[in-house]
């Protein structure tokens, strides 16, 4: 009985534990229903699952059944980032753990009710409890925020070397505040139609109705909320691996103000869709999400900076090799920015392309193709974020030596050749025509496939270890039952 | 040498990737019993409409059996160019279309009236061939339907032969009937209800050319040198309902000029063969796996 109540302990009353818990649940999601599409589709794959799992999939829920798999995924990544915040900043023990209780409860609840519900069978007791899931996660976001209140002086800072006002106001642990405010707000701005919609429902893909001239506030406000949530998971695990590695100095000050404005206006600008202020509310986005990808490219140069001058402390005059070779020396360290930088290409760029040449190519085309660049588009973006999670992991795991060199190479490497696998595949019909694309999509799908498989077996690897690791008296579990990711943060 | 190993291995594999594509490898040709000139009978009536089951209703109209072939094309250019109905400009077929009303919406381009783009001639997945004085199909293609069209040159084959272009809710209705199927046959999918993306059918070939178009009326229930189908008529007998090639409707809609497709294709997944999904494109916009059929 000890056994299991000192694991038990572990991997719901410690942050690394409960992030490996909500690693786990999310990897085994992704491998299962990863299986229901593309070339596991096309190779039978889906079927076998289908009757294995005794799945009820009805054809003309599809659309709902996808929303409720999202959702179960994107609610444990948010308990992931929580745990993140709770472990790196200070809070009151109360909150830390009332926290974290209530999100793991509301996200494993969101997910096995949500997913028994969507394909298993239409049990509406499910349902409710999957919106009472999500419900103790607003909640337990209410209490971040209240947390995380930056007014409080028993916070404020005095180090000259982080961003704060001559009082001592923490600027950073404003930014962390606006961040789990706004998402709190913006996931309002998704139940609301969640529950118009759900009366009946009449569930439907964004990337579907995007051509449509007409569209109701409630489409507006759910494509305004799909949008802003994404964009505010990536700004809250910018700002978390900036705290991991301590980032800090000038552009720690002129970052975090940027930050702070950046969250608010994006926030002011998406919330605008849904008002009469809809005309303007793409340029408003526009101007938040500038400060908010400048910040992020500020941490990026500290970062980098940072590295090479720590690797090449030892040598009096590093060469340009030097300094290279010391950027990547750690790809732990230099990995999350580095997927910072390549989110560029695979996402904001094609993004702003996309946006200045809309009429003129891409809606030439059929909707179905810009469908594949929309949804191609946000998978990559929050599979990037999924990646800078799992580099951060492998760091709290304490991987040294050469397995933390495969560990985090194998996660870059892999995730880029995906990635930009996905952004050739979206943006094909740029250089070749529909009748002669084959051999391209044949070579993209395998890229596509081999990068993002093997980074199912790595976790699925790193998961059998750290299952293994739980059967031992003195194992990895027990150094971490204690430790809190504060204690980590880069000196 | 470990590293030289990979490095070859990626680049063989980018080679392959950017290998050239057959387009007029090879096609197996077979008689569907199915006549392309045949006519179904729909009723006036309600019926449910789109993915949430809407009530709607159409007066009695009749639909082609099948998508328009590129036979049957090919007949009307040689036709309608005689007529004065379609002229030859360049690689192109055009010909008049009287224009749209512009609302001046975001994103809505003017259609005005005038000469339109019916097909290109040079694009090389056109299986309608010019001599410069007839029009004739590419041999094994006389029965798939006809592709590489515009909404416009799909518009002018109609109205040239006293029809029109379905409206939405008809072509769901003519595919759909009464019930509230996903499917014209039923339920449920299997690879041998139609062709879609890597159906496995006889004509396509996923390592080279992909997937390709089916002669209309394929999915009957026969078997083809060993390739058995099932019978995936609508119930009001319609064929190619779902997959093969997305077929034109004749919808104009306020604010916007894109044109509506239905019933998913050749290139598209099961999930788009459900028959409520929609897609759209500029009204000049060809692919080798869009077509239509008509109404009246």
């Amino acid at each position: 009985m000890q056994f299991i109540k000192d694991r038990f302990n572990y991997l719901f009353n410690s942050t690394k534990g409960l992030i490996l818990v909500a690693i786990a649940m999310v990897g085994i999601i992704t491998a299962v229903w990863g299986m229901l599409s593309g070339p596991m589709a096309e190779m039978g794959v889906r079927e076998v699952v289908i009757k294995l799992l005794g799945m009820d999939i009805v054809q003309s829920e599809r659309e709902g059944r996808i929303i409720i798999l999202y959702h179960s995924i994107a609610m444990a990544l948010i308990a992931i980032e929580t745990y993140m915040v709770t472990g790196l900043l200070k809070m009151k023990a109360f909150f830390k753990t009332a926290i974290n209780a209530i999100i793991t409860v509301g996200y494993i609840l969101t997910m096995i009710f949500g997913m028994g519900f969507a394909y298993f069978g239409h049990n509406w007791a499910f349902h409710g409890v999957y919106i009472f899931g999500l419900s103790l996660i607003f909640f337990a976001g209410v209490l971040l925020c209240i947390a995380l209140y930056p007014w409080n002086k028993e916070y404020y800072v005095t180090d000259n070397e982080y961003a704060h006002t001559k009082s001592g106001f923490d600027l950073e642990r404003a930014a962390f505040f606006a961040t789990a405010v706004t998402t709190v707000l913006s996931a309002l701005f998704g139940a609301v139609p969640g529950s118009f919609f759900g009366n009946g429902f009449e569930a439907f893909l964004a990337e579907n109705v995007i051509r449509l001239p007409e569209k109701t506030t409630m489409e507006y406000s759910v494509i305004g909320h799909l949008h802003i949530m994404l964009a505010l998971i990536g700004i809250m695990i910018t700002l978390i691996i900036g705290r991991w590695l301590n980032f800090k100095g000038i552009l720690h000050k002129v970052a975090m103000p940027l930050m702070i404005l950046g969250t608010i206006v994006l926030n002011l600008g998406v919330w605008g869709v849904v008002t009469p202020l809809e005309p303007i509310a793409h340029m408003v986005i526009y101007v938040g999400a500038t400060p908010s990808m400048f910040a992020a490219l500020l941490l990026l140069i500290w970062d980098w900076d940072k590295l090479i001058k720590d690797g090449t402390a030892h040598i009096q005059k590093p060469n340009l090799g030097h300094k290279l070779s010391a950027l990547v020396r750690d790809p732990l360290k230099f990995g999350p920015t580095w997927q910072m930088l390549f989110m560029n290409f695979t996402t904001s760029g094609i993004g702003i392309f996309m946006a200045i040449k809309l009429d003129e190519v891409f809606r030439v085309w059929p909707a179905r193709e810009e469908r594949i660049e929309l949804t191609g588009h946000w998978h990559v973006l929050s599979a990037i974020i999924a990646t800078i999670i799992l580099l951060y992991f492998g760091d709290m795991n304490g991987f040294k030596g050469k397995l933390r060199q495969w560990y985090g190479w194998s996660i870059i490497i892999l995730s880029d050749i995906a990635f930009g696998a996905v952004t050739v595949f979206e943006m094909k019909r740029l250089f070749v025509t529909e009748a002669e694309q084959q051999p391209l999509v044949n070579g993209l799908m395998y890229a596509i496939d081999f990068g993002l498989g093997m980074l199912l077996v790595i976790l699925a690897i790193l998961l059998v270890y750290r299952l293994t690791d739980l059967f031992k008296n003195k194992g990895r579990w027990t150094e971490e039952l204690d430790h809190e990711l504060a204690q980590e943060v880069n000196q | 040498m470990k590293r030289i190993f990979l490095t070859l291995c990626l680049c063989a594999a980018l080679l392959a990737s950017c290998s050239p594509v057959d387009l007029n490898a090879p096609m197996p040709t077979f008689d569907t019993g199915i006549d392309p000139n045949a006519w179904a009978q729909i009723p006036a009536g309600e019926f449910h409409f789109g993915q949430h089951e809407d009530i709607e209703s159409t007066e009695a109209y009749e639909i082609m059996i099948t998508d328009v072939t590129a036979a049957q094309y090919a007949d009307f250019l040689n036709t309608a160019l005689v007529d004065g109905y379609v002229k030859v400009d360049g690689d192109k077929i055009v010909g008049f279309y009287p224009g749209d009303v512009f609302h001046g919406v975001k994103h809505e381009e003017k259609i005005e009236a005038g000469d339109w783009l019916f097909i290109p001639l040079n694009d090389p997945s056109q299986r309608i061939k010019f001599d410069g004085e007839t029009f004739t199909v590419q041999t094994g293609y006389e029965n798939h339907p006809m592709t590489t069209v515009t909404w416009f040159g799909a518009w002018g084959y109609c109205e040239y032969n006293d029809s029109r272009l379905p409206t939405e809710i008809e072509w769901e209705k003519a595919g759909r009937g009464e019930d509230e199927r996903p499917f014209p046959w039923g339920e449920e999918i299997l690879r041998e209800n139609a062709n879609y993306y890597s159906s496995r059918d006889p004509f396509e070939d996923m390592s080279s050319f992909g997937s390709r178009t089916s002669p209309v009326g394929f999915y009957n229930g026969q078997m083809y040198d060993g390739y058995q189908t099932v019978n995936s008529a609508s119930p009001y007998g319609l064929y190619d309902m779902a997959g093969n090639v997305w077929q034109w409707t004749g919808d104009v809609y306020e604010g916007m000029h894109y044109r509506f497709m239905r019933g998913g294709s050749k290139d598209t997944y099961d999930m788009d063969l459900r028959l409520w999904v929609r897609n759209n494109a500029t009204p000049t916009y060809f692919s080798p796996g869009v077509g239509f059929r008509c109404a009246r």
